[in-house]
C-alpha cells in the first residue's frame, strides 16, 4: 500500500536499528505516549530488534484505558434507559464498570450501538426523533474534533434529541504529570503522532526544557517508530533536550489550525481524573456552557455516580510506565482479552492486551496460557 | 478477586467481569468465547468420542468400509445480499466445505429456513435460486428441507440452517490432531475478503472497497488435492484441512495447533492480503489474520509432497493462488507464532471476543 509499505520496508527497517545500535552506549528509558504505538511495538516486535539497554515503557495514550470509572458507571446508568440510543466506538463496550459493561446493557436489552464518527450519531438521532440519542465522547486530542463537530451539527439541525457523554483528556498535562512525579523513570519521550497531527508540538519545547527531557513527534508504522526512537537517543546522547518533529509528512508546528478552533469553541478545560492514575490538573475538556443541553451528564441527571476505584489496580503503574503488564502476577492468568480485570487488557490499544496479544507472556512470564 | 485469591491480593486490577450469565455477540465469534461454550455446556453434555475430536465434521463408521462425515451450519448472516454472495450461497458452501475438511467427498444437504413474517418472497426466491446454483457448483443435492415462520420482529429476515453428509474414502486420515512436526501449512489463497466485503455491505466501511466476498464451495479442489494421480501409491501427505471462516486464519491455526500439541510458525510475507482489504483493515484497525474468509482452506502437509499438493491446488478454479504459509514445529506447543517481515516473532493469538473496531 502507498504510503504504508515504505514504513514497512525490512531494508530500511535494518538501517534504522544499525543507526539506533550505533548511537546507544548506555541504558536509557524511552516511554512511547500512545497505545496504538505499543501495539506497533509489539506486533512488529520492535522491542526485540532494539538495543538491549533501551527500555520502551508504555504511557497513557490509551483513551479507553484512562476513562475513569464513573464515566463508565455514567455511561452503563444512560445506556440502560429505555428511552435511549447510546452510541459508543466499539472498544468502550467490554470496558468494565464497577458490575458491568456495555456488552452487558445490550445483552439485557438495552440499545447500544457501534459507531465509527459521532456523526453517524448525529444520524440516528436524525432518523429516531423519538428517541435520546447519547454520544459517548471519549478520547484524546485526536477524537476531539470530530466530537465537537458533532454538538455543532447538532445545533445548526436544531436537533433536541443528542447529547454527549464527555470524558475528553489531554495528552501534555498528563506528561507533566509523569514527569513532576517522584518516581518517574522516563528520559524521553516519543510523542503521539496523531495527537500532534491535530494540535502541532508548540505545547511541548517548554516541557523539553521545564524537564530536560527530549519529545520526539513520532509516527505508528516501524520506520516511523524506529526514526522517533534515534531521534530521541541522538539527543539524550549528546545532552540535548528539544522537541523534534520524526513525522513531519503528517505533523506541523502549528497542527490543524481548523480543528483546534472547533475544539475551542465548543470545549473548555476541566480537571478530569484518569483511570489508574487519579485527578490530574487541567487535563481534560469539558462542554462550554453554551453547550450544556447537548451534556448527558445533566440531561440525565447522573452527577451523583461516583464509584471509587479499588485501590489495589496496578494498571495506574501500568499507565505511568512505572511496571511492565505481565509484571501484574494476574496477567494472563486470571485476567485475559476475553475475561479483562482491567481496562488496559481490553481496548486494542491497552499495554496489556499489546503484551497478551503478541506474545510477551511465554517469553517473559514462562507462563503459557 | 483478592479475597477468592489470596495470592493476588496487592496487585489486581479491580474489576472482574465475566459474561457467565448471558450471551453476548462474542459467543458467536469463533473465538475463545466460543470454545468456552462448547468445553462448559456442549461437550459435557453431549459428549462422544466423535465430537470430541473436535473437527468441522463428525466423522462416524456406520458399518465396516463406510465411513461418512456430517456437519452442520446455522447461517445468519446480515445483511442477506452481499459484494459475491447472499445467505443462500453462503449456506450451501459453508457446509459442503465443513464435510469437505475431513477429506469427504459432499452428497447429500438439508436446508432449514426460519423467515420472519413480513419477508419478501422475492427475497426468498433469490436466496434459494442462489442455492441452487451453488449446489449446482459443489455436486450436492438438497434432499430434505424445513420451514417455519416467526412473527415480525422475532428474527431478521431469513436465517437458514443446512446440514450435509459426504463419504470419506477409505484409508483417509485428516483431522485437527493430525499436524506434525516437519509437515508446512499450505493457505488457498489471499485472505479476509469475506469479512470485509459482508462490512461493506452493511454501509461500515463509510468508502467503496469494490471487495467480493470469497465464498466459494471447496470440495472439487478439495478432490484435486487427494488425488495423488497414482492409484498404486495414494497417499498425499495432507494431514489436516481445514477453512478458516469466523475468528480468521489466526483463530483457526490456533485450533490446528492445540488439537495437535505442536506449534505453527508463519512466515508474514508469504500470507496474501489484497490490496483493498488491507486498506480496509488499516482504516478500521484490524488484523487480516482474524477477518472471516468463506472460500479459502488451510492445509498442513508432508513437507516432502507439498510440491505435488500445490501443483494440484493450482490447476483448480479456486487454488490458483495457493502458497506455502509457514511449517509445523513441535514446540512450543499450541501456540502459533509469526516471523514479521522486519524479522522480529511474535505470538498470533486466537481470537478474544467480537472484533471491535479501535477508536484512533
Amino acid at each position: 500500500m502507498k504510503h504504508l509499505s515504505e514504513y514497512r520496508d525490512a531494508k530500511l527497517v535494518q538501517v534504522a536499528l544499525q543507526q539506533i545500535r550505533r548511537t546507544v552506549t548506555r541504558p536509557w528509558v524511552l516511554m512511547e505516549i500512545c497505545g496504538g504505538q505499543t501495539h506497533a511495538i509489539k506486533r512488529h516486535g520492535l522491542d526485540q530488534l532494539l538495543p538491549a539497554q533501551l527500555e520502551l515503557v508504555h504511557g497513557p495514550g490509551c483513551p479507553v484505558c484512562v476513562t475513569p470509572l464513573e464515566q463508565v458507571d455514567k455511561a452503563l446508568a444512560i445506556a440502560s434507559h429505555p428511552e435511549v440510543i447510546f452510541t459508543s466506538y466499539g472498544d468502550m463496550l467490554r470496558v468494565p464498570g464497577s458490575e458491568r459493561d456495555l456488552f452487558s446493557v445490550r445483552a439485557g436489552g438495552g440499545d447500544v450501538r457501534v459507531v465509527y464518527s459521532p456523526l453517524d450519531a448525529i444520524q440516528i438521532a436524525q432518523d429516531n426523533p423519538d428517541k435520546q440519542v447519547v454520544f459517548f465522547a471519549i478520547g484524546f486530542e485526536t477524537t476531539a474534533p470530530a466530537n465537537a463537530m458533532s454538538v455543532l451539527q447538532a445545533q445548526s439541525l436544531g436537533l433536541d434529541n443528542y447529547s454527549m457523554l464527555v470524558s475528553h483528556v489531554r495528552v501534555p498535562p498528563a506528561m507533566h504529570a509523569i514527569l513532576g512525579s517522584a518516581h518517574n523513570r522516563v528520559q524521553g519521550f516519543l510523542a503521539a503522532g496523531h495527537v500532534c497531527a491535530v494540535m502541532g508540538y508548540w505545547e511541548y519545547p517548554p516541557i523539553a526544557e521545564k524537564y530536560q527531557v527530549p519529545i520526539v513527534v513520532t509516527g505508528f508504522e516501524p520506520l516511523d517508530i524506529l526514526q522517533g526512537v534515534l531521534g530521541t537517543v541522538r539527543q539524550l546522547e549528546t545532552g540535548i533536550a528539544e522537541a523534534q518533529n520524526a513525522y513531519a509528512r503528517t505533523v506541523t508546528f502549528e497542527g490543524n489550525r481548523a480543528a483546534q478552533e472547533v475544539i475551542a469553541k465548543v470545549f473548555q478545560g476541566c480537571d478530569r481524573k484518569w483511570r489508574g492514575i487519579g485527578m490530574i490538573p487541567d487535563s481534560g475538556w469539558r462542554l462550554r456552557p453554551q453547550f450544556k443541553a447537548y451534556d448527558a451528564e445533566q440531561r440525565f441527571d447522573v452527577a451523583q455516580i461516583q464509584p471509587q476505584e479499588a485501590p489495589q489496580c496496578i494498571a495506574g503503574e501500568i499507565l505511568q510506565g512505572l511496571k511492565k503488564p505481565n509484571q501484574c502476577p494476574a496477567f494472563a492468568l486470571q485476567c485475559s482479552p476475553e475475561n479483562p480485570l482491567g481496562a488496559t487488557m481490553v481496548s486494542s490499544e491497552g499495554a496489556c492486551a499489546a503484551y497478551y496479544r503478541y506474545g510477551a507472556r511465554e517469553f517473559e512470564t514462562g507462563q503459557p496460557s | 478477586m483478592s479475597e477468592e485469591n489470596p495470592s493476588l491480593q496487592g496487585a489486581v486490577c479491580p474489576l472482574p467481569l465475566r459474561h457467565h450469565n448471558k450471551i453476548v455477540l462474542g459467543h458467536g465469534s469463533g473465538g475463545r468465547l466460543s470454545h468456552g461454550l462448547i468445553e462448559d455446556l456442549f461437550l459435557p453434555n453431549f459428549d462422544n468420542p466423535v465430537l470430541q475430536a473436535g473437527n468441522d465434521a463428525g466423522v462416524v463408521q456406520p458399518k465396516p468400509g463406510i465411513q461418512l462425515a456430517v456437519s452442520t451450519d446455522s447461517h445468519v448472516v446480515w445483511p442477506i445480499f452481499f459484494p459475491g454472495g447472499d445467505i443462500g450461497r453462503l449456506a450451501v458452501c459453508g457446509t459442503v466445505n465443513d464435510v469437505a475438511m475431513m477429506g469427504a467427498k459432499p452428497l447429500y444437504l438439508t436446508a432449514g429456513f426460519i423467515l420472519e413474517e413480513g419477508l419478501d418472497v422475492s427475497v426468498l426466491a433469490r436466496v434459494t435460486n442462489s442455492m441452487r446454483t451453488a449446489a449446482a457448483e459443489a455436486g450436492v443435492a438438497i434432499i430434505a428441507g424445513d420451514t417455519k415462520v416467526v412473527q415480525k420482529g422475532k428474527a431478521d429476515g431469513l436465517y437458514i440452517n443446512t446440514a450435509g453428509v459426504g463419504i470419506v474414502t477409505p484409508g483417509t486420515q485428516i483431522g485437527g490432531a493430525q499436524a506434525r512436526a516437519g509437515d508446512v501449512v499450505i493457505l488457498s489463497g489471499p485472505i479476509g475478503d469475506h469479512g470485509i466485503a459482508v462490512l461493506q455491505a452493511r454501509g461500515e466501511l463509510g468508502f467503496e472497497s469494490g471487495i467480493e466476498s470469497d465464498v466459494a464451495p471447496l470440495n472439487h479442489l478439495v478432490a484435486a488435492m487427494l488425488d495423488s494421480g497414482e492409484p498404486d501409491n495414494p497417499e498425499t501427505g495432507i494431514h489436516v484441512l481445514r477453512d478458516p471462516t469466523r475468528g480468521g486464519l489466526a483463530t483457526t491455526l490456533n485450533e490446528i495447533a492445540c488439537q495437535s500439541q505442536v506449534s505453527i510458525f508463519l512466515d508474514e510475507g508469504s500470507i496474501l492480503v489484497r490490496r483493498p482489504v488491507a486498506a480496509a483493515c488499516e482504516m478500521l484497525g484490524f488484523d487480516p489474520l482474524y477477518v472471516a474468509n468463506e472460500g479459502k482452506l488451510i492445509a498442513v502437509v508432508a513437507a516432502e509432497q507439498a510440491a505435488g499438493v500445490l501443483a494440484r491446488m493450482h490447476s483448480t478454479r479456486y487454488g490458483k493462488e495457493a502458497r506455502i504459509i509457514g511449517e509445523v514445529r513441535a514446540s512450543p506447543p499450541g501456540r502459533v507464532l509469526l516471523r514479521t517481515a522486519i524479522g522480529s516473532t511474535r505470538v498470533v493469538d486466537m481470537l478474544a471476543g467480537e472484533m471491535l473496531p479501535r477508536i484512533c
